[in-house]
């Protein structure tokens, strides 16, 4: 192999590789939103929830869990989402787009992870804190959402910064419905190129470059959220 | 008699639990108590430790609900299945946890307005001018902004109090308040217990201060394998020549921390 060539092609490819960026990152900001904002109640649900209501839950997260990403994208793009973008009211909603097949599957699989990255951070807090909430007066509701939540979502950050560098690299196999991100650009270009090698370190660097930039801006989330009195090595 | 005879008599007591039965995993832990707390009374529970103290507390204000009986505030039947009329009920009945229990994400002053607000629908303004009277009164105004991992367990029990107070509670139910505490540390939370006492707040409290509490008590309530087995003056239970069973329980105490003795010998008992 002759590094100057594989490096020059590297160089003129870079431009068109992080056009990729763009695409990755909205599959994965899109997706941990969409894991964090159904992952939260469904946490709730299955610890404070009634027994149906666990059930549910749990049977979300042994489907998501359990169905590997890739199976579960040909399923929504090429069956469920591709038949409901011919319903008459849900034709124009772009249902049918590679990138919004992609976001459901990723955010829903990281739904199901993220929801017992909250359930163990809920259950790790005293019972007392719930109780004292309860023996103010506060409802249910006002107790999680005041009291155990906020605590609950800082001792997630760990488990959520884990998650998210899954999820980086998971969102990569969304390029085999055709999302035009890192991946799905570095193959057109190493097909195009003959230089399947220095491509392939490059898409690894760029990946390697998001993980570093969004597991530090977690790191800072959790410095900057921090209860005053705890350090990184727990309570002082 | 019934609730409006009692009423007519001006003698409805501020709390009243009438045969609560409590089982856990199996266990009877309360097993048919009854009590009645009159307004600005005292009383306080003793007993060995899984005697029911805890749970019976726990039960007085719904966070473990009773299996049985029933729990009446000022003369008017709690409905524990109601959620909404629990949360009203609980506001008016304090408690102070052994373990204090303080929210360790707020600050000692938000953990005493953050109820004002949420619960009681305060503005943050007239709800921040509360709790720091209510910090003033523990005595822990100038540690207001501090967060619990910053503050000693006796500073931590004194915001769990004035926690409590800033509620306008009408019964406090206090569980061991002072065993968690470094001896050296006892003395500041039993002052403002006392202070409360002197106020005239209505209050049951397990503990295992003995000296303490007969100097205060109304009532000592003895209790054993989920029953209150013995009742009466800290003089009558305590005193000299008595055989009760309080009285060699204390003893027994006594004999661990030196500290009931004093109060066996009827130093400063409540008669």
């Amino acid at each position: 192999m002759d590094f100057a060539v594989a490096f020059d092609a590297a160089r003129e490819a870079l431009p068109y590789m992080l056009g990729g960026v763009i695409w990755t990152v909205g599959l994965i900001v899109g997706a941990m939103l969409l894991g964090l904002f159904l992952g939260v109640p469904l946490a709730v649900m299955q610890v404070y929830g009634p027994w149906p209501a666990r059930k549910l839950v749990n049977t979300h997260v042994w489907l998501f869990r359990g169905i590997p990403i890739l199976v579960q994208m040909y399923i929504f793009y090429f069956g469920l989402l591709s038949w409901l973008s011919q319903v008459p009211l849900l034709e124009n909603l772009g249902l049918d787009s590679p990138f919004v097949a992609a976001v459901l599957v990723l955010g829903l699989t990281s739904s199901a992870y993220q929801s017992q990255i909250f359930r163990g951070a809920i259950q790790s807090l005293p019972a007392g804190q719930l109780k004292a909430a309860r023996a103010l007066g506060m409802s249910d509701a006002q107790a999680i959402r005041s009291i155990i939540l906020p605590q609950a979502l800082r001792l997630s950050i760990p488990g959520w910064s884990n998650e998210y560098s899954i999820l980086l690299k998971d969102s990569a196999l969304a390029f085999s419905i055709g999302v035009v991100e890192i991946m799905a650009r570095m193959r057109s270009v190493a097909s195009a190129t003959h230089e399947p090698v220095s491509m392939t370190f490059l898409a690894g660097i760029i990946f390697f470059v998001l993980t570093w930039v969004g597991v530090k801006a977690l790191n800072m989330l959790e410095n900057k959220v921090r209860i005053a009195g705890y350090t990184r090595q727990g309570a002082v | 008699m019934s609730a409006i005879d009692i009423e007519k008599n001006g003698d409805v007591p501020m709390l009243e639990a009438v045969n609560l039965v409590k089982t856990l995993g199996g266990n009877r832990v309360l097993d048919g108590v009854s009590l009645a707390l009159p307004k600005g009374c005292v009383k306080v529970l003793i007993g060995p430790s899984g005697a029911g103290k805890s749970t019976l507390l726990q039960c007085l204000n719904f966070l473990l609900p009773p299996d049985a009986g029933h729990i009446s505030l000022e003369g008017r039947r709690v409905n524990g299945g109601s959620k909404r009329e629990l949360c009203a009920f609980r506001q008016k009945v304090g408690m102070i946890f052994q373990d204090f229990n303080l929210f360790d994400h707020l600050s000692a002053l938000e953990n005493v307005r953050v109820a004002l607000i949420k619960v009681k629908g305060m503005s943050k303004l007239e709800a921040t001018e509360r709790a720091l009277a209510e910090l003033a009164r523990v005595g822990l105004k100038d540690k207001a902004t501090l967060y619990p991992a910053n503050l000693s367990g006796g500073q931590k029990q004194r915001v769990a109090i004035a926690r409590a107070l800033a509620m306008d509670p009408k019964v406090m139910l206090l569980d061991e308040p002072t065993s968690a505490l470094d001896p050296e540390l006892i003395g500041e939370v039993l002052a403002v217990i006392r202070d409360l006492a002197q106020l005239g707040m209505t209050m049951i409290m397990a503990t295992h201060q003995i000296s303490f509490s007969a100097s205060l008590a109304d009532e000592f309530l003895f209790m054993d394998k989920g029953r209150i087995v013995e009742q009466g003056s800290p003089a009558e239970l305590l005193g000299r020549g008595s055989q009760s069973r309080t009285q060699s329980f204390c003893a027994k105490i006594s004999e661990l921390t030196g500290v009931a003795g004093e109060a066996c010998e009827l130093g400063d008992i409540k008669a």
